[in-house]
């Protein structure tokens, strides 16, 4: 059950991935902000697998609702339809995915190399011990709070900057848009 | 059959390569910025499966600080993108090759 979900996200998080970087069917830029849309609420569906239930709604909120609505209402602003008919260079292309396909496969064997083997060696040497395996986490909305407003080891003073951050941010963006910068 | 750890990561690898495609092959900035997205929630996906897999929320407390950071980021790089295009009056990068030698 969870690994057929599993199999279902990951599959609609890199084929939506995917369609946000090379359509084969269309250049506008909408397209790619709704295949995004798809890629971001898959990847929150992986969050809930993995037990992240406030992230995934999180995930969800922000990125689905406040940051989609951004990108679109740039992509309204600016006028893009020039830029949608430029055709995407196909030796680029080939190169860029060659590049990127190849720093892919020196990852994916690293990954084979530390997670492939290792585990029947890692329990074959500690089968004593197989209490000692760390019990799965469930973040919700409860527990990520405590851990992140707890009293000896919390976050507190990383949330209080990431308040200013906003603020700041929220300043440089009227800035930043203003019609007449002095 | 649960999925592994190795399994999220490589799911988490592959989304930051297309990512990194995307970077590298589009020519308009939107398209770049989303692709830039992407590869933010990579990293994301990584870290809560970490959290997961080792039984601490850190990684979690973590992900949450970097949503938020990026939800600041992506409203500052539109910004940018839009008076970039008041003065220019383009978002394909193959335009702005001022410091191109």
């Amino acid at each position: 059950m969870e690994g057929t979900l599993f199999n279902i996200f990951a599959g609609l998080t890199l084929l939506s991935a995917f369609m946000v970087v090379a359509n084969p069917f269309s250049r506008n830029p909408v397209t790619s902000a709704m295949f995004l849309v798809t890629a971001m609420i898959s990847i929150s569906g992986l969050f809930v697998l993995l037990g992240a239930y406030f992230l995934a709604a999180v995930q969800i909120l922000v990125y689905a609702g406040a940051v989609m609505v951004l990108f679109l209402f740039v992509i309204m602003l600016l006028d893009l339809r020039e830029a949608a008919r430029r055709k995407l260079n196909l030796i680029s292309l080939a190169m860029g995915i060659m590049a990127v396909g190849a720093l892919f496969s020196v990852y994916k064997s690293s990954l084979e190399s530390t997670y492939g083997e290792a585990p029947q060696q890692h329990e074959a040497a500690n089968t004593g011990q197989a209490e000692a395996k760390p019990a799965k986490v469930v973040g919700s909305t409860r527990a990520l709070g405590q851990a992140l407003f707890s009293k000896d080891n919390g976050f507190i003073l990383p949330f209080e900057i990431v308040s200013i951050l906003l603020l700041v941010a929220m300043v440089g963006v009227i800035l930043l848009s203003r019609k007449e910068p002095r | 059959m649960e999925p592994t750890l190795s399994q999220y990561l490589l799911v988490s690898g592959a989304l930051f390569a297309i990512g990194l495609l995307g970077v590298i092959v589009r020519r308009n900035l939107l398209i770049i910025y989303m692709s830039l997205e992407l590869m933010l929630n990579a990293a994301n996906v990584a870290l809560v499966a970490m959290s997961r897999f080792n039984g601490n929320l850190d990684g979690q407390v973590m992900v949450f600080f970097i949503i938020t950071v990026a939800a600041a980021e992506v409203s500052v790089g539109l910004a940018l993108i839009v008076a970039l295009y008041r003065k220019r009056q383009t978002a394909d990068v193959e335009d702005l090759a001022t410091m191109k030698l």
